[in-house]
Order: structure tokens, then sequence, then C-alpha cells
């Protein structure tokens, strides 16, 4: 995160090939987003269950946890809102997604030639997003509920009680679509390189998103990843 | 009080209890008994409370009933609660008054729901306590507790209830309560003998037309630690919303129990099913046709 | 009380009426829940409110407030009615049997010999015909047309079940299903017991509230029997202490009573009092007045009480007034005529009635001395508390002493509980501050009185100079030593006329009992009836063995109860006219064909014959009285008077506002309110999560009874547009307070003589000082009249408006 080439890239690292992909904003957006969500995820899953109960102690202990993590949310829920509202238009459904998802076998073998030519975003990038948005509003809505110390009165206890539980599966559901963003980014050779350095190669553009790839093409003057991708 | 030794069976978010089960001694279970027919309202009980725990409240104000403070707080452990009923059946008035207070649940919902390893424990007689150092103050226990007792303070963060008054049953004393109440409302002793009492007076509470008077001692949370007398028992709802069925919210259950255990199971998976398609499919690298295709289109010759 | 609070154990039936002990004496309720749960006792409560004794009663049936003798009334006449009556004990345990003469009648609710103008009766026609021996007529068949008996069924015969639902407002069947419950304990070996208190004192016919149960219970012969009897619990721990050393004006200790003006001698001072029998045989144990009395001018006054001045007889103030209460005092200091006062453990500005005109005698003081442990309203009657004590210091010259003296707990002495037990206690703790306790302050008082006097002279100044004060710190007399003064000793060897050589009591030896004390100056006693609570055996007040081998809560070796370590007064009626008990389970005494015996101390000789010695022996008759001759000022029976403020007229006797026989001060009369102004019937009562005004000063209290409320009902809030917890003003012709509203189901309105009556109840517990939340004392509102015979203020029962309001301005 801390990598010089987020804002300033410098002119070893522009290769002449890349395709810009991330504005320094939206990258910078992301991490923040990515860092928050770790450890919350930390955090929750030590309040969660006793045998990671041990975690509190990256946070000063349970007390500090309890209270640091309902904070670490807000903090994720506006960054998150940041990377919703640049993204979400890009993550609306289309007929080639269907069609994406319907050769599923193909995207898992990496057969990418028997699929039809993406966007942007796939369409599990785009499960991914709404999924991530969803548990996300879950996850803001119910630990409102059952942040005791500003909003106890706010709510009925058998209310809470269902909020602890939409809070837990809402959690399990965000680690388990991050896991599945973290293995995607690791599998697709390529592509952390978008979020640390803005850009990709073309290869990787043509071989992952060509129809994206093409628009960007057509695109009068692209000169360096300045502005935001879209 | 002969066992005046307090040995710890179960603790909150700890497996088997810190000295390896202890399981809780059959022969020894503490009651404290409240026969709710007796109960005169003094709040000798309260006071009681508050200055054997060394208590304070603020000094509140009427809001047209007599239950002061309104509610149970982080240091009203228990309240009388008024409740003026009129019994459709013989057309009287009765007035209700039963102390509040923690239950001492054989089978806890705090415990159950508490987080943090040892900061509610169950000893082998019976009492459920919370140990402030332990506790993070998260609330988790409120959720988890039937009877809607544990209360958070705002000052120090932590959870606070009844204790039984552990500390004086552990010199083999009775709880304050018991000990100040002026019409033995309030009896403490073992489960045996509280039951025994109390056989004896639903007797004479049916003898004096209570046909419906009962022991509430419920089994949806394996019984409790502090039991009633009431001459409603059919109706205990009556007495200022005392649950019918009490037990752990299933909601909890499900929190504390399932989704536990699917929750890791699905994040494990999902982690697992990466591990293996990487090592069955391999990465998914961009060949060198991909880089020249994608210059071509870049370059617009595409 | 007659018996004791362990003594409610023993009980079949409680019943709480003019009381309400769950509330007020809720450790003493502990013998009521013991009873039900041991023997299947019943509780019946009879109240204007649904109370906390009501929450665990059997039975509760309302009644407005003030009218409890038509209630009663009517009991004995179901009594009579459905023959429910003890007729052994009923004929030969009370005067049933005695012949009223000729001349006395009763007619629209007066007695005959009433003067208006003076409020008060020629007595002269309420007496027995006697015969030429001078013992009063019998007739012990019943049919004489004048004997009591008959006189008392004529009495109470208009007062049916209809005639009490139309006075009381207790409906018919609740009536019927009390009086049965009652009339159930005339069996001989059931019991039942009264408890009462201020609900039936408080008012200006509280001696006759009481009266009329004891007449009840003597025909269901429940007097003098484990379970049952008059059992008056008492509102401060050491109330029945303070009447016994007789901290009222007109008494001295053991209630003996002072003289009056016109009793100018001994002599003539003994001629009203020492009452010969007036029935052949019997024991009158008032024959011994002169032993007690001059045994206590003896301790008063030792040496400077001798045979040749009458043993100081002129030391002791003379009473002008029948007597001077507390009403009369705060009239006199309204007046101008009363210019100092001490105040000790007193809180008048909140507890005596009428709260302004309290206020405005105060401020006519020179000065105020107020000895307590806590800063009191009256202390700082004069302060500026907003609306709660409106006031302009400057305008007041009164000079305000405040003496802090220690608390209960943290001095030495013996308290006297309701059931006449001394238990003496020990100090817990230091005092604070330069709080001192009140002896040393009085011992100060008088030491420093008596230099003066000594060095100025001034008119007759020899009761203050002569006073005997034999302590071995004269600046301090201790507990111990005030103590063993009450007990009583030996001045001088009595040596045993038949053989001088033994000697029948022995010079500074502590008496015994007061069976040895004598009036030839040979014995010193400071309160007859105390005599056996340090002997030579020791401090018998501080014995704590909790043994009772009867089983009956007779307790004889925890502390010690006067009289003579009685438990239970007139036990010996315990047994029917030979001696065998009523019921042999909860034998007290019996008589074994010599003597009397038992696991209690017998209330009358040992050796007294059962079919000869009745068992009232404190009555000349030594009998009960259904009929009392001349001694109550209001009736030899007691009648149904409606309080001086009424919602209601009285339907008995119309024409007749309140008890015809009180006395109203001027200015008074023109204080009381009309129901067509003040339309509610308000009472007022004390609260369990309180003491009176002091703990409100604690912070726990106060937490747990924060806020001055009244309580009223569902119907009146609606009618009158108040809300629940909301604040409300309430009026009487003498003030108003303003507190919170508790909107409750346990008040309902009553339907008296056609008419709905709603009720408003006024707890009293709070005032300007303190921790709880400041508040409007409940005596603002109360009317200056108080009983007929002792002057207790009708704080139960006056009339008020209500309406809602927007709560006290802010100060």
């Amino acid at each position: 995160m801390s990598h010089p080439s987020m804002n300033h890239p410098s002119e070893a690292q522009v290769e002449k090939h890349a395709v810009s992909r991330y504005s320094g904003g939206a990258r910078l957006n992301h991490w923040i987003t990515a860092v928050t969500l770790i450890l919350l995820a930390i955090s929750g899953l030590s309040l969660f269950t006793p045998s990671l109960f041990w975690l509190t102690g990256l946070f000063g202990g349970g007390a500090l946890t309890r209270e640091i993590h309902p904070w670490l949310g807000v903090l994720l829920f506006f960054s998150f809102m940041g990377l919703f509202l640049r993204f979400w238009k890009l993550n609306l459904w289309n007929r080639d997604d269907t069609a994406w998802m319907k050769n599923i076998d193909a995207v898992a073998k990496g057969d990418e030639e028997k699929l039809p030519e993406v966007g942007k975003y796939n369409a599990g990038q785009k499960l991914v997003f709404w999924g991530m948005s969803l548990s996300i509003i879950a996850l803001i809505t119910s630990g409102i509920v059952i942040w005791d110390k500003y909003f106890y009165q706010f709510t009925t206890i058998d209310q809470k009680r269902w909020a602890v539980l939409i809070h837990a599966v809402a959690a399990v559901g965000a680690i388990t679509i991050w896991i599945v963003h973290v293995y995607a980014a690791i599998w697709v050779r390529g592509t952390i390189r978008a979020m640390t350095q803005g850009s990709v190669t073309a290869g990787w553009a043509y071989r992952h998103h060509r129809k994206w790839l093409r628009q960007e093409a057509r695109k009068p003057e692209a000169p360096r990843p300045a502005q935001p991708a879209e | 009080m002969a066992n005046a030794v307090l040995e710890i069976a179960r603790q909150s978010a700890t497996r088997g209890g810190i000295t390896g089960a202890l399981a809780p001694q059959d022969d020894f279970q503490l009651v404290k008994l409240i026969d709710v027919s007796k109960c005169i309202g003094c709040k000798a009980c309260q006071s009681a409370c508050l200055e054997w725990n060394d208590l304070r409240e603020p000094v509140g104000i009427n809001v047209g009933v007599y239950d002061n403070p309104h509610d149970l707080t982080e240091n009203s452990w228990t309240l009388m609660r008024f409740t003026e009923w009129d019994n459709p059946q013989t057309g009287r008035l009765e007035w209700l008054i039963r102390k509040d207070g923690c239950m001492h649940c054989a089978d806890p919902g705090c415990l159950k729901a508490c987080p943090a390893p040892g900061a509610i424990v169950q000893y082998t007689n019976g009492i459920v306590d919370f140990q402030k150092d332990h506790c993070i103050g998260c609330g988790y226990c409120i959720k988890g507790c039937p009877f809607n007792i544990p209360r958070i303070s705002k000052a120090t963060e932590k959870a606070y209830k009844c204790t039984l008054c552990v500390d004086r049953v552990a010199v083999g004393q009775g709880p304050a309560c018991a000990k100040a109440c002026p019409t033995k409302a309030i009896s403490f002793g073992t489960e045996t003998q509280m039951k025994q009492l109390a056989a004896s007076r639903i007797t004479d509470l049916k003898s004096r037309g209570y046909q419906n008077a009962g022991l509430y001692d419920p089994p949806g949370v394996g019984g409790t630690h502090v039991m009633y007398v009431l001459h409603h028992n059919d109706q205990p709802q009556l007495y200022a919303g005392l649950p019918k069925d009490a037990r752990i919210s299933p909601v909890v259950e499900v929190w504390k129990g399932m989704t536990k255990y699917a929750g890791l199971a699905v994040m494990g998976l999902a982690a697992a099913v990466g591990l293996i398609h990487h090592t069955v499919v391999g990465a998914n690298r961009v060949t060198e046709h991909d880089e020249v295709e994608g210059e071509k289109i870049k370059e617009g010759k595409a | 009380m007659t018996n004791s609070w362990t003594d409610i154990n023993n009980t079949d039936l409680v019943i709480i009426m003019g009381g309400n002990a769950a509330e007020a004496h809720p450790c003493g309720f502990k013998w009521v829940t013991e009873a039900k749960a041991n023997r299947g006792a019943k509780l019946i409560v009879v109240d204007p409110r649904y109370t906390r004794s009501a929450a665990v009663a059997d039975y509760y049936a309302p009644i407005r407030q003030g009218t409890d003798i038509a209630f009663l009334l009517g009991v004995i006449n179901y009594l009579i009615k459905n023959d429910k009556v003890q007729w052994e004990y009923a004929k030969n345990f009370t005067s049933a049997a005695f012949i009223v003469k000729e001349g006395f009648g009763y007619q629209d609710g007066l007695f005959t010999g009433y003067d208006e103008a003076k409020r008060d009766y020629d007595r002269s026609s309420w007496d027995y015909e006697y015969d030429e021996q001078g013992f009063v007529k019998v007739d012990m068949t019943l049919q004489h047309p004048r004997c009591v008996w008959n006189l008392l069924k004529a009495h109470v015969a208009q007062y049916t079940p209809e005639l009490v639902e139309r006075i009381c407002g207790t409906p018919k069947d609740a009536f019927l299903t009390v009086a049965k419950m009652i009339s159930e304990t005339a069996a001989p070996d059931k019991a039942m017991t009264s408890m009462y208190a201020l609900g039936w004192t408080q008012h200006s016919k509280g001696s006759q509230n009481i009266r009329c149960m004891a007449m009840l219970q003597l025909i269901l012969g429940n007097i003098g029997v484990a379970g049952g009897g008059m059992n008056a619990l008492r509102g401060h721990s050491n109330i029945q202490g303070l009447t016994d050393i007789g901290l009222m004006s007109n008494l001295i200790p053991g209630y003996l009573t002072l003289a009056n003006e016109r009793e100018t001698t001994l002599d003539t001072y003994m001629s009203t009092r020492g009452f010969k029998p007036t029935r052949p045989g019997q024991m009158s144990y008032w024959q011994n007045y002169r032993k007690f009395f001059v045994s206590f001018q003896k301790m008063m006054w030792g040496d400077a009480a001798r045979a040749d001045n009458e043993w100081g007889f002129n030391y002791l103030p003379k009473l002008d007034v029948p007597s001077y209460d507390i009403l009369r005092a705060f009239d006199m200091m309204h007046q101008g005529q009363m210019n100092g006062y001490f105040c000790q453990g007193f809180n008048p500005l909140l507890s005596f009635p009428n709260k302004n005109k309290i206020k405005a005698a105060l401020g006519k003081l020179n000065f105020l001395v107020v000895m307590d442990p806590l800063q009191t309203e009256t202390a700082r009657f004069w302060e500026n508390h907003g609306e709660f004590n409106p006031s302009d210091p400057a305008k007041i010259q009164t000079e305000v002493i405040e003496l802090p003296t220690t608390s209960f707990a943290e001095d030495e002495g013996a308290t006297v509980n309701s059931g006449r037990w001394l238990q003496w206690h020990w100090a817990g703790g230091d005092a604070p501050g330069e709080a001192r306790p009140d002896i040393w302050i009085m011992a100060q008082i008088h030491r420093r009185l008596r230099a003066l006097y000594e060095k100025e002279g001034g008119v007759y100044p020899d009761g203050i100079l002569n006073l005997a004060w034999n302590y071995k710190d004269k600046e301090e007399p201790t507990a111990a030593e005030l103590a063993r003064e009450l007990n009583g000793y030996v001045l001088e060897d009595v040596l045993d006329p038949a053989d001088p050589s033994k000697k029948l009591l022995e010079k500074g030896k502590q008496v015994a009992t007061f069976g040895v004390l004598r009036d030839d100056g040979t014995t010193a006693c400071a309160n007859w009836i105390y005599a056996g609570c340090w002997t030579e055996a020791g401090n018998m007040m501080a014995r704590r063995d909790n043994k009772d081998p009867s089983g009956l809560g007779i307790h004889q070796n925890w502390s010690f109860a006067w009289p003579a370590n009685r438990r239970v007064l007139y036990n010996r009626a315990n047994a029917d006219l030979s001696g065998k008990p009523w019921d042999p389970k909860r034998a007290l005494i019996a008589w074994d064909g010599a003597k009397w015996s038992g696991p209690d101390i017998p209330d009358i000789a040992p050796t007294a014959k059962p079919e000869t010695v009745m068992p009232f022996i404190m009555t000349d008759e030594g009998v009960g009285r259904l009929f009392v001759r001349r001694m109550m000022k209001d009736g030899p029976f007691p009648v149904h008077y409606e309080p001086f403020e009424s919602p209601v007229a009285n339907v008995v006797a119309p024409k007749i506002r309140g008890n015809p026989a009180a006395r109203v001060f001027k200015g008074d009369m023109e204080q009381f309110g009309t129901s067509s102004e003040f339309p509610f019937a308000a009472v007022t009562y004390r609260l369990t999560e309180h003491f009176h005004y002091w703990t409100k000063h604690n912070r726990v209290n106060a937490m747990l009874q924060p806020e001055f409320f009244v309580e009223i009902s569902e119907e009146l809030a609606k009618e009158r547009g108040i809300q629940k917890g909301g604040w409300v003003r309430v009026d009487s012709a003498r003030g108003y307070v303003k507190a919170k509203a508790v909107v409750t189901k346990r008040i309902k309105p009553l339907i008296c003589d056609g008419k709905t009556v709603h009720i408003v109840g006024i707890p009293i517990h709070w005032g300007f000082m303190g921790a709880a939340k400041k508040g409007f004392g409940a005596n603002t509102l109360t009317p200056f009249v108080g009983d007929a015979n002792i002057e207790t203020p009708e704080y139960k029962a006056f009339l008020v408006d209500i309406r809602p309001d927007a709560g006290p301005a802010v100060s």
C-alpha cells in the first residue's frame, strides 16, 4: 500500500504494453477496504468463536477488540461505499454474464476461449461485487443493532438476537467471498498488479477482459493511468 | 452451608472448564426459593443487595408506579416488579409482586453466548457468576439470557448481575436478600430442601384456592437455582412477564451452535477448494500469444 | 399490644384494619406470614386501599376511611344476631351483665348529657346501678333491659349489613364474608388477633375505633388468649417506651397522671385514683397507685420527698387544662402564647397537621431548640425552598438552635417494642461531628438551669433544686444508671413484721418486682411497670436467650416485657371460669387447683381463685368493659361519626359534624372544607420504603422511593384527565401540594349512600431536606383537629380536590 507506484509510478515501472486498469484513488480505496475487512474479519472471528478468542490479543485484548471492531465496521462501510459508487455500473449484469456463468466449468479450467468476451468485469467478479455489497449492508445494519454502547435502547433483545445471527451469517458470507476474491486474484496471474501498479498487461486484458481491452483501445488517448479507468 | 468451597464447573468460551470439567455436584445444588405468595414488596431485598454489594443508583423520579428504579441496572441486581391483575375467575384484584433478578440457570444462556473465556463461570453448586476481569463488555450475555437480566455499565463497560452473593455463600452465609427478607419470602438452601419447602407452600396455597399454585423451575434451561413459588404457575407471564416456557432463544442456539461450526466450515471449505483447484488446474497464466494479440488490439491493429 | 409480635404466630385469624402492617411494620408482619404458613391462619385486610398487606391476604374488603366504627358495630350486630358469641367468656369476663342506671340514654348520635356550646358531655348518667355496699348490680341471666348486653344489643341493632354498605361503601357481600370469618373465632378454641396502628388512632374518634374492636374481641373471647388480643403496632421503635415513660403533658411514668390545678393536696389527688373494686371479691390493681406514686416521688426527689411534704407532691406541675398536647401547644404558639419550644426527636413542620399553621406558629417563637440527629425541616422552617417551603427569612425573628444528637445506633439503652419488650441495645458506632447523646444534652440543660436557680432564686425553684441527681458523673448520667432507677431500689431496710429478724427488703438492693413497692418512702422506683427490668440479677433487658420451650413464642428469657415479664396481658382469660384453658394446645396459664401456672407469668395473683377473681384486674370491675362509665369523653359506646371533613353526611345522625365531643380551636373550624369544594376523600399513610421523614436522608431509601406521589383510581384519573406519572395539584381548605400521580387499580371508587366517593391516597415521607427529591409535606393538607380523648390528629380522613398540573415551579 505504501508502494510509491500507487500514486507516482516511476517511468521504469510503466511498461510499454501496460493497460491502465485502476486509478490511484481507486487503488487507495480498495486497499483501505481490504485492510479494514481483514482486521474486521480477524476481530470478528475472535469474538465469534472461542477457539479464535486469542486473536483479540492483536488488538490489545477482548475489551479493546469489542471497542474497535464496530468502528472498523463504520470505516469499512464508507470505504466500500466508495468502491461501490465507482464500480456499480460496471457490475450490472448482462446477457454475456449469463453465458459466462453457464460455462463455469470452462472458467474453472481456465479455458477462456470458450467464453464470451468479457468486459471490465466477468460474471464471477460481479457476483463477488454484489455479494460483498449485500453482505456489508447486512453487516452494518445488524452491527448497529448490536452496537450496545450507542444503540442499545433502539431495539428489543429479540431483535438483537436476530441481529447477531444475521451478523455472523453475513460475516461468514463476506469472508467466504473474500476468500474467493483473493484466490481468484492469485490464480489469475497478473491480476494483483492491477491493484498495486494500477495497470495490467495487454496480454492479461486480452486473455481475461478482451471486450474491455477493445473499449480501452477505442478511446482517443489513454495516456497514463491518472484518471479513473472508466 | 457446610460446603463453602467454590469450584468452577463450567466457564464461558472454554471447552470443559479450567480444571477439567468438574461436573455440577448433584448432591449439593444451592437454590434460592422466592415465595411470591409471601412477598409484600417491601424492597428490603433491594436495599440489602445495594448495601452488601455497595452499589448506588442515582435518586430517580416517580413515573407512576412503585417500581424503583424502573428496571434492573448495572447497580440494581434485583428489583421488585409490581403487577396489578384483575383475576377474571374470581373477579378480585391481585397485586402480584415479583423479585426479579438472575435465575442462575442450570444451562445458562449468558454463559453459552459469552465469547470471553472465563468471563462467566458456573460453580459446582450451581451459582452462575460474572468475572468482571475477564468481561469484555460485548453484551452477548444479554442476548443469551432468557430472562433479560444482565446489564452493561456505561462507566466500566462490563456486564453485571446478581451473584447470588457468591462471596457470602463461599463463607457459609446465605444471600443478603434472603437475610434481609422479613417475611421469609426468600429462602436459601440445598435444592432438595428448597423443593420440599416449596411443596409445602404449594399445598398451603392450593388449600387457599390457588389451584394452579406451583414451582417455577423452568426445564427449558435445565432448571434454575432461583425458583419461584407462584400462585398462578400456569401463567407465569402475569408476574411482570416471567417467561412461560423459558429457554435460551433458538436464534441464540443457532448462532452459538450451527452457525459457528457451519461458518467455520464454509470458510475453510472455500479456502480448501481454492487450494485444490490451484493444485489441479494450475495457475491461469497469460501466454505470449495473449500478449501479442493484446498488443494488437491496443495498437488498434485488430 | 396486649400480646406480642411472636404471639401472632399462634393465631387462627389476623384482621388488619386501621393499619397496614406489611407496609409499616414489615419485620413484625413476618409473624403473620408465619402463622399463615405454620397454622394455616387466615388474613383479612379491611382498608380504603388494596395495600401491601392486602397483597398477601386471604380476603380484602374495601372501606371508606373514617367509617370503621360503623363496620365494627355492624360486625357486633352480626355476632349477636347470629349467636356467634363466646358466651361463657362474655357473661363472666365482661360487663355484659352489669346494670346501667336509669337516666342513661342515646338518641340521634348523642348520649345523655351533651352540651353543644361546650362540645362536651356531663357524663354523670353514664354509670352503673350500685347496691348498698357500693357494688354494681348485675343480672347474670342478661334479661334486665338495662344490663349492658341489652343496651349494646339495642345500640348496634341499626348497624345492619345494608347500613354498613351505605356508610362504609363496603359491598354487603364483602362485609358479610368478613363478618362470617370473624364470627368463627367465637369458638372457645379459636383466636383472632387485631393488628392496628395509626389507621385507627388518627381520627377524631380514634380511641373509639380501637375500643370498638376491643369490645368485639371481648365478645368473641379473644382477649388474654394466645393468638388473640388488641395489638397496637407502634410506629417508632420506642414509641411504646415514650408512652410508658409518660412523655405526654398529662402523664408521669407508668401511666400515672399529673394532678390538675384543683388537686392541691396528695389526698385530693389520690381520691380520684386508686379505684376500689366495684364487684365483690375483685382485685383492682390500681389500688396500689399510691405505692407507685410515692416510689416515683422518692426516685425524683430522694430525701427531699418526705411524708411531711406529701412526698414532694407540689414539686410536680399541675395542669390547668386537660393536656398540653401538640395541637394545643401549636395553637398557643400560633396565638403568641408560647414563646420557646424544645423539639427533641420530632419534626413538627412535617408531622403536625396544617403545615402552614405550624410554620406560622414556629415563626412567632422567640427561640426554637431542635435536638435531632438529622437536619430536619423544622430546624429549617425559615429557609426558602421555593414552592416546597416559600419563606422570607428576613421576616422571621425566631432564633433557631440546632443541637445534633446521636442516633439510636450510636448510643446505648433500651427500646420498647410494640409487644412491651424492653430490648437493650449497644452503640454500634461513634457519633459524627459534634453530635452528643440526648442524655448529655438534657443533663447539661438541667445542670445549668439549676445553677441559675441556685444563684438567682425564682418562684418556687424547689422542684429543680431538690431533684435527686445521684449519678457517678454528674455531667452525664449513663443509660445503665437511669435504667436502674426505672427499675427501682430499696431505700431503707424493711423488716418482716412477723419475724423482725428477717428483712423483707434490704437497703440498696434493686427491687425484683413492683409488688414490693411501698408508699412509706422505703422504696424508690421511677416507673413501676418497668420494675424487674434491672434487678439484682442484672440487666434483664439485655437477655438474649431465644429458647421457647412452650412453642408459644413466649421467650421468657429474651429481654424483659413489662409488666413483670408478662408476655400476654390478661392471660387469666385464656382459661374458662374454672381455670381450664379454652385451648389446651395454646395454654398460657392454667389453674391447678391451688395456683396459676404455665409458660407465661400469670396476670393475676397466683393464688387468686378462678371463680372469684375475674381476669381484668386493671379495671375496678375485674372484667372487660363493654360499657365505659365516664372514662371516654365521647360516649360509653362507640357511635359512627363522620370525619370533620366528609364526602357524605352522617346517615346515623345527619345533624352532627365530626365527633361532637372533639375539641376544635377557634379558627380551625373555619378551615374545614366541604365536599362541594373538595369532593374527594383523602388519606395519608406511610410507605415501607421510608420511615417517616428520616430515611429520605438516606440515599438507598431515596433510590427505592424517590419522589412524592399521590395515588388515585383509574376512574378518578379519567374523570380529571390525570396521566399516570404526570404531575397533579392536590388542594385542601388549608393548602396545596404538587405530586406525581400513581394511577392504580388498588384504589377503587366506593359507593356511599348512593354517592360515588373517590379516594386520594397521600404518602407522607417527602420534605425539602435530605437525599430524596424535594416534596411537599402531606400535612399541608390535613385538618387541625384531634381525637376527642387523646388529641391524635385526624390525618386519616379529610377532603381534597385534585387536578392535573405542570409541576412545581423551579426555584
